[in-house]
Order: structure tokens, then sequence, then C-alpha cells
């Protein structure tokens, strides 16, 4: 008596399988393919103006693989041709400036693991509990590390003139997608990036070059990269006055809300991936992130915020990178209310969702970081729920 | 240190690329075009996902109308309502429009198709005007003054020094659940059977949906809907309802009956005028054959609504607007 899965011989044990030359480059298991980012169809007009979610949900760790990264384009997946692509700076500075990706690449390099989150994450949610999953509610997310060279070095290199206090940097697809950034973070940490988790950028991540704003709202980095011009003033193009402007309650809006606040998720258990095992030992997990610096704690609470322990936060601390973390606790099978709250480094506590409905009203589709609650019920099932 | 890398631009390459504007109207080019060349580009090249009249067809961006809806629950943001420079509007159309045929239009097209923006959201209110690069600067959008620098830093969920950790607070009841919606996407192998939902959740305390349903129509339920849904494409001129007022073209609440031309506080052309003298009513026929041809039935009528094809949609806005009635 005993596990088929033991007494029998499996067929991988006993046939032989690909050799090295079937998959040169290589696929997950096909017993994963459930593990993919999907698209919400409701949310926009057509696919090619459109965003897909990362699973969070089936990851584990800090680092999203390349193929699971979310994607967000305006006017679909530029192909950009390395031999044919340019940089070029212009504007107010002494020099204005071209480069090939070869030039790129003899500025010192260097190597930063940073999230990138699209401000319109969660944004469903702030008229309520809409969707099931964290993939659809917190999936506007990734964590790679990025090598580039610091945007800095190309700005000395042109010489920016002493009026020139913005950047505007545009890409090349067919949305010619532009933002303003000013002139201090263009100096302070921003990359022009080629690679990602050591290997080239991805098509859908911006190939072969693309901009890495640390900290700051995803729609920043502009992809496939093309042209960096230096002004006195911003330039409120589209992407930074008609959408990501954060409007408020009494129908003003803020505009330049860059910098990410504090957040966290529970991404096990979570709608997509329920409790299967029933009472005894379990691992919740989840991540967290700040656009101010590290997570130095996170705190846990099983019904709905009434007790909070310390998680237990695991693996590298980077500052503007996702942190792990994890709870290790005893199911007793009963109902939970499961809610995850951030610490950063600068003290600030990430709020629930009704205390930012206070501050910012239901109109604000942006920089949504309330604490999320799932529902898990004595059966393991979890849903998006809120709590009083 | 500086690295000598990369190679100078020459004038030609940075004019070919250097494409953007600014408020202040730094990097417009030499150009001009009017209201009426705008419609005409706007009709072919635009109308086709924003609507003849930039109300937006199914999830494409709504374009014009929106005033005052900022503060309430379902704000329309558009050129009109919410953008706060032109510049904005010459520089996107030009970079990124047509959606799928970006920057083939001519620096006069752009010109023409943003004046006839202007006019679609009041900014302007004369067909003949011309905007260029010369009065560009001079043309100011409504909501130029709605938004402020992020001060995110001063809300009082950045002050907060300490959390609870025990006995936080008595009791917490659900207020909300996704599963009353619905809407996320199909994932067979993710969705848990029903029956394993116990019975808490099967009854929750209280519920606000995220997403409202329509209301559902009194009378002849299936055209009023489709009615209703059709009216999206004159909303950008005609509100109906409580609260509404005479925008681009007159309130139509209850016009299915009245006299014509006799909306109160609307300027109408000479000939609609004239017509309610006259003593014409807007019956179901008078009304179906101005919607079906507004220009023929009506001549010099302000109204630039190119008509109504079917005959199916002709009624069922009637129906629509019958059921505006008190």
């Amino acid at each position: 008596a005993g596990d088929p899965a033991i007494l029998e011989v499996q067929p991988w044990a006993q046939a032989l399988g690909d050799g090295v030359d079937a998959r040169p480059y290589g696929f997950p298991s096909p017993f994963e393919e459930q593990v993919k980012r999907r698209n919400v169809d409701w949310l926009t007009a057509d696919p090619v103006s459109s965003v897909n979610f990362t699973p969070l949900h089936d990851l584990d760790g800090i680092i999203t693989p390349n193929g699971l990264c979310f994607e967000r384009h305006h006017a679909g997946i530029a192909e950009v041709d390395p031999a044919q692509y340019r940089l070029m700076i212009n504007g107010l500075v002494e020099k204005p400036l071209i480069f090939t990706i070869e030039d790129l690449k003899r500025f010192p390099r260097e190597n930063h693991l940073y999230f990138l989150e699209c401000a319109a994450n969660s944004g469903m949610e702030w008229r309520g509990a809409q969707l099931n999953g964290c993939q659809f509610t917190h999936g506007m997310v990734h964590n790679v590390m990025y090598t580039g060279v610091k945007l800095r070095h190309l700005l000395e290199r042109a010489g920016v003139k002493t009026k020139g206090k913005w950047l505007l940097a545009e890409g090349a697809d067919a949305s010619a997608m532009t933002r303003s950034i000013p002139m201090e973070k263009a100096l302070d940490d921003c990359l022009v990036a080629f690679k990602m988790n050591g290997e080239a950028l991805r098509p859908e991540q911006g190939y072969p070059v693309r901009l890495v704003v640390p900290g700051w709202e995803g729609n920043m980095w502009v992809k496939w990269l093309r042209r960096l011009e230096v002004g006195d003033q911003p330039w409120h193009h589209r992407e930074e006055t008609s959408k990501y402007t954060d409007l408020l309650a009494d129908g003003r809006a803020r505009r330049f809300t860059w910098v990410m606040d504090a957040k966290s998720i529970i991404t096990n258990p979570s709608p997509q991936a329920p409790i299967t095992h029933g009472r005894g030992h379990t691992v919740i997990s989840g991540l967290a992130w700040s656009g101010r610096g590290t997570i130095p704690r996170v705190d846990v609470t099983l019904d709905g915020g009434k007790n909070w322990y310390p998680a237990r936060m695991d693996g590298p601390s980077l500052p503007m990178s996702l942190h792990r973390f994890y709870f290790d606790f005893d199911w007793d099978g009963r109902a939970l209310l499961l809610q995850s709250r951030a610490h950063d480094s600068t003290g600030y506590v990430q709020p629930t969702k009704d205390e930012l409905r206070m501050v910012r009203g239901e109109n604000s589709i942006y920089h949504n970081n309330g604490i999320q609650t799932w529902y898990v019920n004595n059966k393991g099932v979890a849903e998006n729920v809120e709590v009083s | 240190e500086s690295f000598d890398l990369g190679r100078e631009a020459t004038p030609e390459e940075v004019a070919a690329w250097d494409i953007d504007v600014r408020p202040d109207g730094r990097g417009l080019p030499v150009g001009s075009g009017s209201v009426t060349d705008g419609e005409e580009v706007f009709i072919e090249k635009c109308a086709v996902c924003h609507g003849d009249f930039g109300e937006g067809v199914g999830r494409w961006p709504v374009l014009a109308g929106g005033q005052d809806t900022l503060a309430g629950e379902r704000p329309v943001k558009t050129i009109g309502s919410y953008w706060p420079y032109l510049s904005t509007v010459w520089d996107y159309v030009h970079r990124a429009m047509p959606f799928g045929d970006a920057q083939s239009l001519s620096d006069d097209e752009v010109y023409a198709i943003t004046a006839y923006l202007l006019y679609m959201n009041d900014v302007v209110d004369d067909e003949d005007f011309v905007l260029s690069k010369d009065n560009f600067a001079d043309t100011r959008l409504p909501n130029e003054g709605g938004f402020f620098m992020d001060d995110r830093h001063k809300s009082p969920i950045f002050a907060r020094t300490e959390v609870c950790m025990t006995d936080c607070k008595e009791t917490v009841e659900i207020t909300m659940r996704a599963r009353v919606l619905d809407v996320t996407p199909d994932q067979a192998a993710d969705e848990p059977a029903d029956e394993t939902m116990d019975q808490e959740a099967a009854n929750p305390k209280s519920t606000t949906l995220a997403v409202v349903p329509e209301p559902a129509a009194s009378a002849d339920p299936g055209l009023v809907t489709m009615g209703e849904k059709l009216f999206r494409k004159c909303k950008a001129c005609h509100q109906v309802g409580d609260g509404a007022k005479n925008r681009v073209g007159p309130v139509l609440t209850g016009i299915v009956g009245r006299p014509v031309g006799t909306v109160e506080g609307f300027r109408y052309s000479k000939p609609m005028a004239q017509a309610g003298e006259g003593g014409l009513i807007w019956d179901h026929k008078s009304l179906g054959a101005f919607l079906a041809d507004p220009k023929s039935y009506m001549p010099k009528t302000k109204m630039s609504f190119s008509g109504l094809r079917k005959q199916e949609e002709i009624d069922a806005i009637l129906a629509y607007l019958a059921s505006t009635a008190e």
C-alpha cells in the first residue's frame, strides 16, 4: 500500500527528455501555464492602448520575471530596430547630442533593483471592492534589476544650461509618450537602462532603451526612449494634465504627484490563490514597497484590524524596491479578515481605504495605496471585501 | 567628469524630432485653421472613435462637455471641463493622433482640429473663428486654475506617528464585497464554487455598488433604453432631466408635444423661432423628420448634427425623449 506517485514508475523517470538543443531560450514548465499576465477587458477601449496585470499571487521573493512584468502601452508595442536606435538630447544644453546604444553602453554602468508601479494601480477600487484577485487590484507593479547608465552622465556631457530646470522625456512609439521631470530628480538617481534582470529589455518594456525614475509613478519611465529635452518650465503634456492628475472631491486636482506612497498587499492567500490545505500551519505572504525608501516593517491582522502582528521581513531590503514579508501561523479554520499595513523608512504608515477617501474623495483614480482586505471563509476561499 | 561620447546633433535632426509644444506657445509652428475646416477633418479622421461631437464612442475618450461635473459623483474630464492648457491639445493631436496614423496631420489640420475642439467645448462660439500661432496664447481653457502642486505631505495621513496593535476596534463588519459586482475577468480555475461561500458571505451587512446599474425605464423599456444610449450622441449639446441647462443646444426635457423653438433662455435660429410662432409642434412626425436630416427640414438651424440614418434610432430617441416628460 502507498502513494501511486511513489509506487509506480513515472514516465519522466523512465524515458529520455529533451536534449539541450530543444529549448535554446527556456520557458516555464507546461504545468505553470496559468501563471500569466491578464487583461481586464472592460477597462479600456482597445488592447493596443491598455494594461495587463502581473500575477502577484503566483510569484514569490521580490524579483518579477521579465515575461510577467505588467504591460501598459498607449499605441501598442513598438518594435524598435536597435541598429536604427538614436537617443537625442536637445534644448537648453551647450551642445545637442546623439547617442547610439553602443555609445550609451560606454558610460559607467550601474545595477539597481527598483519597483515600477503604475499610478493607477488599485485605481478601480476607489469606489469600493470591485475585482477579485491581487493580480487585478495590485498587479500594476513589477520589480526588476536594471542595468543602465546614470542620466546625469548624459546630461553633463551635453552641458545643461543654468536655466535648465526641467527635462522632457519622449518615447519613440506611435504615442510619442512625453513626461516632464524636474532636473533635480534627473540628476539624482534616474537611469537610462538597457537591461532588465540581466537580459535586454523586453519589447513591451521599452526595448532597446527605457528611462528609470526610481520610486516615481510608472508613466514617467518612458519606454523606447528617443529624446530628452532640457527646458526652463514643465511642458504640461497630456499625460500630466488630462491623465496622472488627481481629482479631489471639491473638483480641484493635484498635479505632479510623482512619488509612489508606501503600500502593501497580501498575495497569498488571495482570491486567485485560496487556502487549499485546510486548518493547520499556514504561510501568509505578501509584498510591500515605498517610493520614499525601504520597508522596515509590515503589520498583519487576521481579524480585520482588531489586533495586529509584526510580519517577518525576508530578503534584501533595498530602497524603492519590493520587499517580501511572511506571517507564519496555525490556522484554526475560522474565517479570516486579512490585511497588511506597511511602514516605510520615513515613518509613513499605509492608510486605510476610508482614511484615504476622507482626504481624496473617490474620483482620484491615481495613487490608491489604501489597506486591502481579503475575507477568507472557513473553506479557505478568499474574496476582496471592505470592512468597517 | 564628462565622457567624450556621442556626437553633436545637426540642426536638421533636432528640427525633425523637436515637436513638443508648451503652454506659452513655444514649439508651435506657423499655421492656422478654422472651426469649419476643423469640423471637416474631425468628422473624417477623429469621429470614428470620439463621435461627431466629441462625445466618445464606446470607451474612447470624451472630448467635449462635462462642464460642472468635476465635483460630482461622475466627473466627465474633457478638454473643456478639465484640461488646463490648449497647447496640450495641439501637442497631443500632433504627436499621437489619429490613433494608428500618428504624425500624419498637417500643421494647419492640427490648428483646425484644435479650433473645432474649442468650438465643441464652447470656448469659442463663432464658426468662423480661426486659430493660429499668433492668437494661440490668448486662448485659455476654463479649468486652467483648477490644478495645484502635489501637497500630499500636508495630509493628516502623513502626520501619523503611532499605530494601534491590540484591541484596536470592538467590532468589524464587512461593508462591501467584490462578488456583488462580478466584474473580475473569467478564470474558470480560479473561481470558487458558490456553495463554498458561507452564510455570512451570502448575506453581507450592507452593500454599496461601485458600478451603479442603469435605472429601469417605466414605459416601452427596450426602446427607451436604446434611446437613452443613443442620446449620448446628443449629450455634448443637449441636457435632459433634473438640473438640465441650455448648452450648445436647448434643454430637451419634455420636448415631445411642445411648440417648436420655445425653451426658455435659448437663442434659436430665426427659422426655428418662426416655425414655433407659426404653430409647429414637436410631435413624432415633425421631430422625427428633423432628426433624420436637420439641415433639410429646418434650413439654417444652429444644430450641426448630420442626422440619424435609421428609423429605428429615431424611434428610440423619440421614445426616450418622450419618457423625460414630467
